[in-house]
């Protein structure tokens, strides 16, 4: 049933980070980038099933854990993927800090450098 | 941000978080903590001591390079892995040894081994990219 | 108290755990990957000296073809191999699994790395060096293997971003404008690629409970098809835009030109190649159904990225934005092979990806030889270097007909295999499509070099735009750069007059893809683990 109510809230998750995207200013990419990722955590964590059960962690002195417990697996991908996303959003930023003290640009338009906005015509005789 | 109450509280701030981190690596084993964790809190205490007194004496006070502990990092957690290499067991299979000093048994294993090369390389990549930007900051 | 790990032991062990030891054979399949980061990791720590760096690197390069030609033999002899690592079983533990598909293009990978190294010799920039190239090369070396080894769908994420970090630091290891300008476009399209690939992963593992790709060869089929289809749409999605096939190829022509030559032929051997692969391994091996549902899209994909992508080629001035476009029109063909569903057609695809990744990265190492000759970047301000250059000029004509397929190279044999493969399922257009490929790239590429090496002296002499990154080799770095080059050519023409081997490993290849319970027998899953049940 949570699953139901978590739908809406991944889909405004992932709405707001493909509006944030498609702007023009690299650090509003940046939000969106990272609204994004924290989305897709929270799709897989949604599709690990939201229970009530309990961590799954061995009591002290048992062998298995008691019940029911949470799926670990879910948790332990969310971890990686937060840790990863982390890992190139700060280099992202790295980046588009750099860009906007070179080139001095936030706006996407204005980075024309690798592709010339006019290029030029291929040589038509030889 | 080099105000004066900021710089004096600096150094006993990083301290504490690093010896704090140092808690969380090694506590990480069977309960909330570990290697990633334990890394970012170093890192951030690290930029904070950055911040304070400039990215030049942070560089001079770390005595390694970031990125070269973020390498060591690497290499230890790979290696950790290859000591099942002689016992016939997969890659990466938790080997486990105890240690007696005194009444204490203290356990040595390689999950730990990995997890100090994970809390190097994450001190050594964060702390680069946080001096990175700081030093960013200072050119201006 | 006992320790967790001691605890396990006594469970109900022979469902989770190995009990056999582990033979030296198998652990082949871990120590390329293990070795490329150790090695990267090493010269991370070491990255300031400048000599030892290259003899190290070289070293570790070599070690690493050496594992996986002997691991190449044993798979052709006895079928897929695997590990798993932790000592747990699949699909509990990540699998580690080598067919001859994934241990072929390691063997490429690894095999265009050493080549780059060497060439990146003559033509070193000692800031390059202390930035880190050699750690970050021998990173990217370790994600590509990493991906190409992995039984694994999440691990395979993992080897993703591991290359995608590293290619960000080669991108812009020169620090010139223009490579930050693309390393933005690069980096926010394949951010943004992996996590489609992330999203998909996500749904497939609530759906079919499961990421290991034995496992789920074994239950996919079961799985309901329509979120099936869903999951297989994010799938192709991630991987086109990895492959930089047609509506999102604009990364690549935006990116790729950008950097050191040396870097160049890296990422044109090595990154679309990874795309490539994950989608033969997803779409053919693991989820048939929903790639017969796709098709129709599969053959409009390849049919526009075989024409629109060599089209692109001609139009350009810049010559190695053209030889972007080229290795687009590669991807091209790759996915007419996959969207014919008989051994001939995969066969086909998975031999030309194999081709591709040195045809292409040679094709880039020539362009930078051709770019300290002229010093030019565009095309436009080259011309009349053929006298003094002649050797250059032919390895550049060989590649040429090598990338459109003409015979007798090595481009050639694929791309036979695709048309026979469309003629077989009478797919016309798919087949005209193939052969116009072919007649636009060698336009676009006989026209390239008409205009380095043909036409005579330089037309308006001096490039308006300035090239201060390209300082001219002296003899010896010349002689260095060129004997790395003719290597891999040399290897391009030797196994194009004899395709034999490599006709077997892809149709090897093609069989255990198109058939993966050989891939599945080798992990050790007899059954599927159950569709998760919902939780009431």
């Amino acid at each position: 049933m949570t699953e139901m109510l978590m739908a809406p809230f991944i889909g405004m998750f992932f709405a707001s980070a493909v509006y944030l995207i498609l702007s023009k200013s690299v650090i509003r990419m940046l939000l969106g980038i990272t609204i994004l990722g924290n989305g897709v955590n929270l799709l897989i964590f949604t599709m690990g099933r939201v229970t009530r059960e309990i961590p799954p962690i061995v009591p002290a002195g048992l062998k298995q854990p008691v019940g029911d417990i949470a799926n670990p697996l879910p948790q332990a991908l969310i971890l990686t993927a937060i840790v990863i996303g982390f890992a190139l959003f700060t280099f992202l930023l790295v980046l588009g800090y750099r860009a906007y003290q070179e080139l001095d640009a936030d706006n996407t338009d204005n980075m024309r450098l690798a592709e010339p906005a006019n290029p030029p015509q291929p040589p038509l005789n030889y | 941000m080099k105000t004066l109450i900021f710089r004096t509280i600096a150094p006993t701030l990083t301290a504490i978080m690093v010896v704090f981190s140092i808690f969380v690596l090694l506590r990480g084993h069977n309960e909330p903590g570990g290697g990633f964790i334990g890394g970012l809190i170093a890192a951030s205490a690290i930029a904070i001591y950055g911040i304070a007194v400039g990215v030049s004496e942070v560089r001079k006070a770390l005595l390694v390079d970031p990125i070269s502990m973020a390498g060591f990092g690497v290499f230890i957690a790979a290696l950790s892995g290859l000591l099942s290499l002689g016992q016939s067991v997969p890659y990466l299979t938790g080997l486990w040894g105890y240690i007696s000093i005194g009444a204490t048994k203290i356990t040595i294993s390689t999950p730990m081994v990995f997890d100090i090369g994970v809390y190097f390389a994450v001190v050594g990549t964060i702390s680069a990219v946080a001096l990175a930007l700081e030093e960013g900051e200072a050119d201006k | 108290m006992e320790s967790s790990y001691e605890t396990a032991l006594e469970l109900d062990l022979p469902r989770a755990m190995l009990e056999r030891a582990t033979s030296a054979g198998e652990w082949n399949l871990i120590l390329p990957v293990v070795i490329a980061l150790m090695a990267g990791a090493l010269l991370a720590m070491i990255r300031h000296s400048r000599g030892s760096q290259v003899g190290f690197s070289v070293l570790a390069v070599l070690a690493i073809i050496a594992v996986e030609l002997d691991l190449f033999f044993q798979v052709l002899e006895l079928g897929p191999v695997a590990m798993t690592m932790g000592n747990w079983l699949p699909p509990f533990g990540i699998s580690f699994v080598a067919d001859t598909m994934s241990v072929s293009f390691a063997l490429a990978a690894s095999l265009v790395t050493l080549v780059v190294l060497i060439y990146f010799q003559a033509e070193i920039v000692p800031r390059e060096v202390r930035h880190g190239f050699y750690p970050l090369v021998l990173l990217l070396l370790a994600g590509v293997t990493g991906a190409f080894l992995t039984g694994d769908l999440f691990n395979l994420y993992v080897w993703f971003e591991v290359m995608l970090i590293a290619s960000f630091g080669l991108l812009i290891i020169g620090g010139r404008k223009m490579q930050l300008d693309a390393a933005i476009k690069y980096g926010f399209l394949n951010f943004l690629a992996t996590t489609f690939f992330l999203v998909g992963l996500g749904y497939m593992y609530g759906l079919i409970g499961t990421l290991n790709m034995a496992d789920i060869a074994l239950v996919a089929g079961q799985a309901d098809p329509a979120p099936m289809t869903a999951v297989a749409a994010l799938f192709l999605l991630a991987f086109g835009m990895k492959a930089a096939a047609f509506p999102v190829n604009a990364w690549l022509p935006a990116s790729y030109h950008t950097p050191d030559a040396a870097v160049s032929a890296l990422f044109g051997g090595l990154l679309t190649k990874v795309g490539v692969y994950a989608l033969l391994r997803i779409m053919v091996a693991l989820m048939p159904a929903s790639r017969e549902l796709f098709d129709p899209l599969l053959t409009g994909i390849a049919v526009l990225t075989l024409i629109l992508a060599p089209m692109g080629a001609i139009a350009q001035t810049n010559l190695r934005r053209a030889i972007g476009f080229l290795v687009i029109g590669g991807i091209g063909a790759v996915f007419a092979g996959i969207s014919v569903p008989n051994v001939l057609g995969i066969a086909g695809a998975v031999f030309y990806a194999f081709h591709s990744m040195l045809t292409m990265s040679a094709f880039y190492l020539v362009a930078g030889l051709v770019e300290r000759v002229t010093q030019a970047t565009d095309t436009r301000h080259m011309g009349g270097v053929y006298a003094a250059n002649s050797l250059i000029s032919i390895l550049f004509i060989v590649l040429v007909f090598a990338a459109a397929g003409l015979p007798p190279f090595l481009g050639f044999w694929p791309k036979m295999l695709i048309v026979e493969a469309t003629i077989s399922q009478q797919d016309w257009i798919l087949m005209s499509a193939v052969l116009i490929n072919s007649l636009l790239t060698s336009i676009a590429g006989s026209r390239l070099w008409a205009h380095i090496f043909w036409r005579p002296g330089r037309d308006g002499a001096n490039s308006e735009v300035p090239n201060d990154h390209l300082r001219e080799l002296n003899s010896t770095e010349k002689r260095m750069a060129l004997s790395a080059v003719c290597v891999l050519v040399g290897f391009i023409v030797i196994l194009g007059l004899l395709p034999n081997l490599l006709f077997n490993a892809a149709n090897f290849s093609a069989m255990d893809l198109l058939n993966p319970q050989s891939y599945i027998t080798s992990t050790g899953i007899e059954t599927g683990t159950s569709l998760t049940g919902e939780t009431q």
